[in-house]
């Protein structure tokens, strides 16, 4: 698979699907969130994170991603979900809060969201849908404070 | 021979777990979700299965990307509870069916399903959450389990034409071990939910809705559907909905459906639980 080549999946906005070229990137900073399985990994990690991520051949955007809890970044960089919140829960997160921090919405605007029956399908397949102006989190904030 | 008794469909969403295991039965936001699921519990009381071969996916507890099996059957004679990044579940051991378990493996790979065959192998909320929904929470399981699971986090996940192949071989096998143990098969996860990016939080019920229609009545079309359809309508974690295929593989054609309950949301995910049975008996 090219790096360049395009997917007909990477038209759908706001989703970075875990393939093959995000697989080849992200390869040591999963496997540094992976170690994160395990709990004296969690405690070194905690006593000091530059130290402990320098076992892992993280590059300077993967290292800033994860300094800065950027949880889009690591997605960016090459982080698979699941790996990503290995570090969240390490920082005490829920699934709902990392998928929420994703989304640019506060934590209640999105439990309002998906307590209203979550984010639609319409207007939410492809990037076209997604214009300047018309962001998706800041309309599915509306739709989940009642507005219109 | 061994006798297929039921075929689950179930999602296993880690915060059903949480809520099981602290016992948040009566919490307002669990309440109606719970409510649902009661009629599933009963019934499998009733059908008293002695093994459940639970389909499901592994979430970077017992596989790291060093080794991504797209198949993979679990062997052992036990299962330890993986710790995910925060603890592991404090539920009950897993107990195996080593015996059963290879004779599928050996079924499987001659039928030509390349399997991975797994001896050491902890299991995560993908297997465990299932179990609590439908059994709760015993001081033991009360069936022995055999792992299969799926690759879904890396793409490309098997396609769901060749997952509903999978549960029709796993028929084939279970139908030819000579023991008399009732199997329930379990397909894991789904239904539509998206963790991540911008567009965390997709929800498509109607998506979901006609999925679980066409799985009871018309499998093969469903089989049918692709990934970038499952990724863009069921959201990017939505496409877990594969491994259900196996589960109806392994049923008959005809089905009767016992039982459905759908509820939304459970954290960020349209939950789904379908119960089915052969219609012959």
């Amino acid at each position: 698979m090219s790096e360049r080549e395009l997917r007909d999946y990477d038209d759908i906005p706001g989703t970075y699907v875990f393939d093959g070229r995000r697989s080849r990137r992200g390869y040591p900073l999963n496997a540094f969130l992976m170690s994160l399985n395990d709990a004296a990994n969690r405690d070194a990690f905690r006593a000091g994170e530059e130290a402990y991520l320098d076992r892992f051949a993280l590059d300077v955007e993967q290292r800033r991603a994860v300094r800065e809890r950027d949880w889009i970044g690591l997605l960016e960089v090459g982080g698979n979900l699941y790996y990503t919140y290995k570090l969240a829960a390490c920082d005490g997160l829920s699934f709902q809060d990392l998928a929420g921090a994703q989304t640019g919405m506060t934590a209640d605007e999105y439990a309002a969201m998906m307590q209203a029956g979550g984010r639609p399908i319409a207007g939410n397949r492809s990037r076209a849908e997604w214009t300047e102006g018309a962001e998706p989190a800041a309309r599915a904030g509306r739709a989940a404070r009642g507005e219109r | 021979m061994a006798r297929i008794v039921a075929g689950v469909g179930c999602s296993h969403v880690p915060a059903v777990g949480v809520a099981i295991d602290k016992d948040r039965h009566d919490d307002p936001y669990w309440a109606p979700y719970f409510a649902k699921i009661a009629p599933a519990r009963e019934w499998m009381r009733d059908i008293a299965p002695d093994v459940c071969i639970v389909v499901y996916n592994d979430h970077a507890s017992a596989f790291s990307l060093e080794v991504i099996p797209t198949f993979a059957l679990g062997l052992a004679a036990g299962f330890p509870v993986a710790d995910e990044g925060y603890g592991p579940r404090p539920v009950p051991p897993v107990v195996g069916h080593p015996e059963l378990a290879w004779h599928l493996a050996e079924s499987l790979i001659l039928d030509e399903f390349d399997l991975t065959l797994v001896n050491e192998m902890a299991v995560d909320h993908g297997l465990t959450v299932p179990l609590s929904v439908l059994f709760g929470r015993p001081s033991a399981w009360p069936c022995k389990v055999i792992p299969l699971c799926v690759n879904v986090i890396q793409y490309p996940p098997p396609t769901g034409r060749r997952c509903h192949r999978l549960g029709r071989a796993l028929r084939r096998a279970v139908d030819a071990w000579p023991g008399d143990e009732r199997v329930a098969v379990l397909g894991t996860g789904g239904m539509s939910h998206q963790l991540h990016g911008q567009r965390a939080g997709l929800i498509n019920t109607d998506f979901d809705d006609a999925f679980l229609d066409g799985l009871v009545a018309d499998p093969g079309k469903v089989a049918e559907i692709g990934h970038t359809e499952y990724l863009r309508e069921a959201g990017a974690e939505g496409i877990e909905l594969v491994m259900w295929l196996v589960m109806r593989g392994a049923l008959d054609p005809e089905v009767n459906e016992v039982y459905r309950a759908t509820h939304v949301p459970t954290s960020n995910t349209h939950n789904g639980l379908l119960l089915l049975e052969n219609a012959a008996p």
